[in-house]
């Protein structure tokens, strides 16, 4: 899929002369927020192999994290920080990691994603298989939400600092 | 090696072209390099599938456990005669319809747009021989939307040639979902009664239960419901006629011959595997609903087919007219009555392919797309022509084709089953297809080329389509003699293990 990339020039963050700025709480606190989250996403996808958790729901996480960013310094901020051939490699980067598992057991000699075939002792195997797939998973939910918010966002002219 | 591939070749045919496809869509947009990949895949997908049936011809029905987990519980990929002989239909005719691809796609899709083509469609690969060799009641529904929305997209891709093909394609969109959300609510349903998602295992306990409750039965109708939806089964077709006519011609001919026979399979599966025609509620739906309903679509299909003015839609029309004979077998509930759908399914499928692709050359060459722009086709584009005559010829069921082969079958099932009526209908429908068909052969033969066709020194120029557009509309052609004039010696066999597997008892 193909993202569409604005023409506008790319503004940085807006500076504007001390106490005009409409939104510096916004800012202060998302700054503050968007590293948790990511680091929240972390803890839910290693969560997710003993409780509750996994790879779908850390992406998602994960994604929000640029989607705060995006709503907080604008879609055009994002896009440098996370730009959209990232997000393309990342959507088909993250199948061929799930899938690229499954191969690999297939060359041990096993089924296909039958982890205990990939090391020794068959529990080593099946942990870091579920490991490797659920970084998979990660990856591709991550670029996928993300690429939604994009060509989603990316259709209509953004809200310009006056209009607020 | 070859070992390797009779004990892993079920999961191969499926996994190869997935992850394929995500390479594909990266690749760089040099002129043939995505083409070129995907045709490589779909032959080795064609060759491990006969390699896949070979072995369950030697020794009968086996399943493959995913990640090594064991079946009631682990997702298996489970092969016997009647899901191989349609995977291999399905890889073949994807490498039948690649090898055209080439000039098609070039003429068709934007050039940009040109690897997440290709990738869609060996998605589309993928989905289909997915939910046709899979054992799992949900992981059908996962290959299903796999390829319904890879084909969404490739249908989507006509846009540059004709941009009714977006509103083809949201229309696809919406009733193909509503079909599928139909057939996940049925599984719920069965899933709710019998506790398991594995097909075999869900037989053994609704066979026990003689049938289940009311959650069966509602689960059942649902079924039936989002699978009728899926293989345009008759007044659920509406979104077939425009996805067919507007998609590139390589979807058209790819979706025409596997899209529709891959939801017609897991119909075989449901009705007569998971449940089964000795429940009673199974045994009246098919007999008068599922029949009724083919029956009808028969008759209006064809007739609808006959006025159409567009070349593509009048063939799409006579495919739900098609899938009627087939659902008409299914209604008998007979091992000959299956014999005859299964042989349909078969034939239809090289039929309509073929059909579909020599159209697509007609465009190719002089932008046709309707019949009365077909005039003088027999001497400007000779060989398409006749590939596309005897492709006709089969639809209509000529003896030596492969039409008349499957025809014959059905029209004896229906005399053993002492329903005269039936073999009328498939007699009116033949002659139906015969005067849909021959509206567009008088037009090719006997109306003179037009004028722009012509040299300067005023005879008519030959434009033939190019070789790699000649050789699979050629090939199928040649197939459908084949199995008319030798049908009876290997396909008839296919089709009689696939019939005795469905229906053991020989049915009512």
């Amino acid at each position: 899929m193909t993202i569409p990339v604005k023409k506008k020039p790319v503004k940085g963050p807006v500076v504007s002369p001390a106490g005009s700025d409409p939104h510096v709480l916004l800012r202060v606190i998302s700054k503050f927020l968007i590293p948790l989250i990511a680091l929240f996403a972390f803890y839910v996808q290693f969560h997710g192999e003993y409780g509750p958790g996994g790879g779908f729901q850390a992406g998602v996480i994960l994604a929000v994290s640029v989607i705060l960013y995006a709503l907080i310094f604008g879609l055009n901020e994002a896009k440098r920080a996370f730009p959209p051939w990232l997000v393309r490699v990342g959507m088909t980067l993250g199948v061929l990691l799930y899938g690229g598992t499954g191969v690999v057991a297939w060359l041990m000699g096993g089924e296909f994603l039958n982890y205990s075939v990939l090391f020794p002792d068959p529990i080593d195997g099946q942990h870091y298989g579920i490991i490797a797939i659920e970084v998979g998973v990660l990856t591709t939910v991550t670029s996928v939400m993300i690429a939604f918010f994009y060509a989603f966002g990316s259709r209509q002219p953004q809200i310009e600092d006056g209009e607020w | 090696m070859s070992s390797w591939f009779i004990s892993h070749g079920a999961a191969f045919i499926v996994i190869l072209p997935l992850l394929m496809a995500v390479i594909t869509a990266l690749l760089p947009a040099v002129r043939r390099l995505a083409w070129f990949t995907a045709l490589i895949v779909a032959v080795l997908v064609a060759l491990v599938a006969f390699i896949v049936l070979q072995t369950q011809i030697d020794v009968g029905a086996f399943i493959y456990r995913m990640g090594g987990w064991e079946p009631p519980h682990g997702i298996s990929l489970a092969i016997d005669a009647v899901n191989a002989p349609i995977a291999l239909l399905i890889a073949a005719m994807a490498v039948f319809t690649l090898i055209y691809a080439e000039p098609a796609v070039d003429s068709e899709v934007q050039r940009k747009k040109r690897a997440p083509f290709y990738a869609a469609f060996l998605l589309a690969v993928a989905g289909l021989i997915g939910m046709v060799v899979t054992g799992d009641a949900f992981n059908v529904f996962v290959f299903l939307e796999v390829s319904s929305i890879s084909t969404y997209t490739l249908v989507a891709m006509g846009a540059n040639r004709d941009r009714r093909a977006l509103s083809a394609a949201f229309n696809y969109l919406i009733l193909g979902s509503i079909g599928a959300t139909f057939f996940v609510i049925g599984i719920g349903f069965l899933y709710a009664e019998t506790g398991t998602l594995n097909m075999a295992d869900m037989q053994g306990i609704l066979a026990n239960l003689d049938g289940g409750s009311r959650a069966a039965q509602v689960g059942f109708g649902f079924v039936l419901v989002g699978l009728g939806l899926k293989l345009a089964m008759f007044p659920l077709h509406t979104w077939l006629p425009g996805a067919y006519a507007y998609s590139p011609t390589v979807v058209t001919a790819f979706l025409a011959s596997t899209a529709t026979k891959a939801a017609l399979y897991l119909l075989y599966r449901f009705m007569f595997t998971v449940f089964d025609p000795s429940f009673d509620y199974v045994a009246v739906t098919l007999t008068y609903v599922v029949t009724g309903l083919a029956v009808i679509g028969m008759i209006f299909a064809s007739l609808q087919a006959l006025f159409q003015t567009d070349a593509r839609r009048t063939l799409a029309y006579s495919s739900v007219a098609q899938v009627g004979y087939m659902l008409l077998g299914i209604g008998l509930i007979s091992t000959l009555g299956l014999v005859g759908s299964y042989l349909h399914l078969i034939n239809h499928a090289v039929v309509k392919g073929g059909l579909f692709l020599s159209l697509g050359a007609m465009w190719y060459r002089f932008g046709i797309t309707r019949i009365s722009d077909m005039a003088g086709l027999a001497k400007t584009m000779p060989i398409t022509t006749a590939a596309f005559t005897v492709l006709a010829f089969s639809l209509i069921g000529v003896p030596f084709t492969a039409g008349f082969v499957s025809k014959v079958a059905l029209a004896e099932a229906a005399l053993e089953r002492g329903w005269y009526w039936a073999v009328a209908v498939i007699m009116i429908a033949s002659i139906l297809a015969l005067l849909y068909m021959g509206r567009m052969m008088m037009v090719a033969y006997f109306s003179p080329p037009p004028a722009s066709a012509m040299g300067e020194d005023g005879r008519v120029v030959r434009r033939e389509a190019p070789l790699l557009m000649l050789l699979p509309m050629v090939g199928l052609a040649v197939t459908s003699v084949l199995i008319g004039v030798r049908g009876n010696v290997y396909l008839a066999e296919v089709s009689e293990n696939a019939a005795r597997v469905l229906l053991p008892g020989g049915g009512l």
